[in-house]
C-alpha cells in the first residue's frame, strides 16, 4: 500500500521504509518549539524530570510572542523564565522584543522549518508549517519537554484526507475563505487525529502566504497535520533561508485517503465564520446586517505580507469607519520594516487604522484589543469561540483581510465587492 | 483504580478556551489555574465541583489551544475522569501525559445526566451510573498508553525506559 506525503515524512524520520495509519512510532525531531504561555510549562516539566542538559540546543526555540511585550507582572515572568532557560541551556533561537515575531511566521522566515521537516511545537498552530512540504504538528507542553530531552517524540500514524484543488481563486479571494469554507464543510472535528493533504492542480495558485493560512487553520478541522506539495513556489520561498537539504515528499498513486474533496478554486467566495465556532461558515447572502466594534488584521493565520497588501488595497484612500477601531499586527519585524518600505503603514495610519508591533494579543484575549460585553469583531484570527477575544458575550466573525479592511470601512460585516 | 463522583456534563467541541480562558495563561500555578477552570462555560464551576467528580461531554472535547493548563486545571480541581464521544487530539494527548483519566464511550455519555452518580473502574473501562444502575464498556487504550499511563505520566515513562 502506498503512503501519503504525511506519512512518508514520518517514516523517514522513524528511519523505516514503510508507516501505516493506526501504527504507533518514535520520530527524530527537526525541531522543537515553544511560547511564553506554555515553554514555562515545559521548562518546569523538563526541571522536574531532573534533567541537566537539552539533547540538541541547536533544534529547539522559544518565541516570546503571546503576551510580549510583557502586558502584566506574570507575563514578564513567565518571559523571564524562558529567557534564563536559553541562557543556561545555550540555546540560540531564543526570540525576545526586538528579534520576535508571531512564532509561525518568525520560524519560516527564518530558515528554520522547511521542506520534509518534522517538527513538534507547544502551540497547536504549528500545522502552519505543512504549507512548506513538512509534517509539523502542535503537541502539549510535556510532549514538548520530552522532545527537548530526547529530540524523538511518539506518533499515531495517522490516515488522511485529500483536497483535490482545481482551477484558481477569483479577486478579492484567498487562502482564508478557501480554509474557512472546507471548515465550514467538514465541521470542526471533520479531519480529528487526520492529515488534510492539499494536491492538485490548482495548488500553484495559491500563493506560499495563502498555503500558510491554509495549513494553519487544519487545527480548526481537528486534524493533525495539514501539507502541501513541494513546488517551485516553496523553492522559490525556502531558498536562500533554509539552512538544510530540501527534501521533497510527494503521495504515492496508491496512497490511500479516507475521503477525497474535489473542490473548485473558481467557485470560492468570501467566506465568514459566525460566533461560535470556526465551522458556521457563511456566504455574503448569509450574513445580514452585523454592526461591528472592532477589526483585527493579523496572527499567525493572517499576518503575513500579503495579508497586509490585501488590507492596504482595501484600505487605502478610505477611512475606518467612525465606530470602529482597527488594530493591525504585521506578524514579524520583517514584514513590518516590509510595510514601510512599501508605504503600507502610512495607508493603514492615513485610513484611522493603528499598527501594533508583532504579537498574538488580541487573538487569544491576551492584550492589544480585548472586546468588553456584546462588542463584534471581524478578525484575520483562527478562532472565534465564546470568550476567545475578550467577555463571554462578545463576538468574532473570523475573516480575510479583504473582508476585514472593508468591514472596517463600512462599520459592518462587508464583502470587498460592496465598497 | 476505581473512581467515584457527581457529573458535570456539557455538549459538543468544549474548547480549551473556556475551560482554562488566556486572561488567566500568564500563571503555571496549578491551584491557580483551578479556581478558574471552565469559568467561561460553568462560572461557579471551581466552587461547586468536589474532589472524586466526573466530567461528561460529547464530541471533540478540548478542541482548540494546545495549553496544557486546560487538562492540568481539570485535574487539579478534583475531577477524577472526563468522559467523552471523543477528544480533540492534543487535548488526548495531554491527559494522558499529565495523568488525567479521560475514556471514551458515546453510549455512557448518552444515558448520563447532569447530577448522576458514577463511578468508574479504569483497569477495564467499565463505567456504572449508579443513579439508574446501567454500565457501559469505554475502548481500552492501546496498550503503548497504557503503559506511560501506567507510569505515571510521559517524563516518568521516558525515565524508566532509559
Amino acid at each position: 500500500m502506498g503512503m501519503t506525503m504525511s506519512q512518508k515524512i514520518l517514516a523517514a524520520h522513524a528511519n523505516l521504509k514503510e508507516v501505516k495509519a493506526g501504527q504507533l512510532i518514535s520520530a527524530e525531531l527537526d525541531l522543537v518549539l515553544a511560547n511564553d504561555i506554555t515553554g514555562p510549562v515545559a521548562i518546569k516539566e523538563f526541571k522536574k524530570a531532573g534533567v541537566e542538559r537539552v539533547a540538541q540546543k541547536d533544534k529547539i526555540a522559544l518565541v516570546m510572542d503571546h503576551f510580549a511585550p510583557n502586558k502584566d507582572i506574570k507575563s514578564a515572568q513567565q518571559c523571564k523564565t524562558c529567557r534564563t532557560f536559553a541562557i543556561e541551556q545555550g540555546i540560540e533561537n531564543f526570540f525576545d522584543v526586538g528579534k520576535m515575531g508571531i512564532e509561525h511566521a518568525l520560524l519560516p522566515e527564518q530558515g528554520l522549518v522547511g521542506a520534509g521537516d518534522l517538527v513538534i511545537g507547544a502551540d497547536s498552530h504549528t500545522c502552519t508549517y505543512g504549507a512548506l512540504g513538512a509534517f509539523s504538528t502542535g503537541v502539549g507542553s510535556t510532549d514538548m519537554a520530552a522532545g527537548m530531552i530526547e529530540q524523538k517524540c511518539w506518533f499515531k500514524v495517522p490516515s488522511a484526507i485529500k483536497f483535490n484543488l482545481l482551477g484558481k481563486l477569483k479577486p478579492n479571494v484567498c487562502g482564508k475563505d478557501l480554509i474557512l469554507h472546507i471548515i465550514g464543510k467538514i465541521g470542526v472535528d471533520g479531519a480529528l487525529y487526520k492529515s488534510m493533504e492539499f494536491v492538485g492542480e490548482g495548488v500553484k495558485s495559491l500563493t506560499i502566504d495563502d498555503r500558510f493560512t491554509i495549513c494553519n487553520m487544519a487545527i480548526e478541522a481537528g486534524a493533525k497535520n495539514g501539507i502541501f506539495p513541494v513546488d517551485e513556489i516553496t523553492l522559490e520561498y525556502l531558498n536562500g533561508r533554509f539552512k538544510r537539504e530540501i527534501k521533497a515528499y510527494y503521495p504515492d498513486d496508491d496512497a490511500e485517503y479516507d475521503e477525497v474533496y474535489d473542490i473548485n478554486l473558481s467557485a470560492i467566495v468570501p467566506t465568514v465564520s459566525f460566533p461560535h465556532l470556526p465551522e458556521n461558515a457563511k456566504t455574503p447572502d448569509e450574513w445580514g446586517d452585523i454592526k461591528i466594534d472592532q477589526v483585527v488584521i493579523g496572527s499567525c493565520t493572517n499576518g503575513h505580507i500579503s495579508d497586509m497588501r490585501q488590507a492596504a488595497e482595501i484600505l487605502k484612500g478610505r477611512k475606518v469607519a467612525k465606530q470602529v477601531r482597527a488594530i493591525i499586527i504585521p506578524a514579524t519585524n520583517e514584514i513590518y520594516l516590509q510595510c514601510l518600505k512599501e508605504g503600507l503603514l502610512e495607508i493603514f495610519i492615513n485610513a484611522g487604522a493603528i499598527v501594533s508591533t508583532p504579537t498574538c494579543g488580541p487573538c487569544l484575549g491576551g492584550h492589544m484589543g480585548i472586546l468588553a460585553e456584546n462588542e463584534r469583531c471581524v478578525s484575520t484570527t483562527n478562532r472565534n469561540f465564546v470568550g476567545r477575544m475578550g467577555h463571554i458575550t462578545s463576538e468574532i466573525y473570523l475573516a480575510s483581510p479583504f473582508v476585514a479592511a472593508a468591514s472596517a470601512v463600512l462599520g459592518r460585516l462587508a464583502s470587498p465587492e460592496e465598497l | 483504580m476505581k473512581v467515584e463522583g457527581k457529573v458535570f456534563k456539557y455538549g459538543n467541541d468544549v474548547d480549551t478556551d473556556v475551560i482554562i480562558p488566556a486572561r488567566y495563561l500568564n500563571t503555571t500555578s496549578e491551584k491557580e489555574l483551578a479556581s478558574h477552570c471552565m469559568e467561561d462555560i460553568d462560572a461557579d464551576f471551581s466552587k461547586k465541583v468536589a474532589v472524586g467528580d466526573i466530567i461528561v461531554a460529547g464530541d471533540n472535547f478540548g478542541c482548540g489551544s494546545s495549553r496544557e493548563h486546560a487538562p492540568i486545571a481539570i485535574k487539579a480541581c478534583g475531577v477524577s475522569i472526563v468522559i467523552a464521544n471523543s477528544f480533540a487530539r492534543i487535548f488526548y494527548r495531554n491527559s494522558i501525559n499529565i495523568g488525567l483519566p479521560i475514556l471514551e464511550c458515546a453510549e455512557a455519555v448518552e444515558d448520563i445526566k447532569a447530577g448522576d452518580l458514577v463511578s468508574c473502574d479504569l483497569s477495564n473501562g467499565i463505567i456504572k451510573n449508579e443513579s439508574t444502575g446501567k454500565t457501559f464498556k469505554a475502548e481500552p487504550f492501546p496498550e503503548f498508553i497504557q503503559n506511560i499511563i501506567a507510569d505515571g505520566g510521559l517524563l516518568k515513562h521516558i525515565a524508566k525506559r532509559n
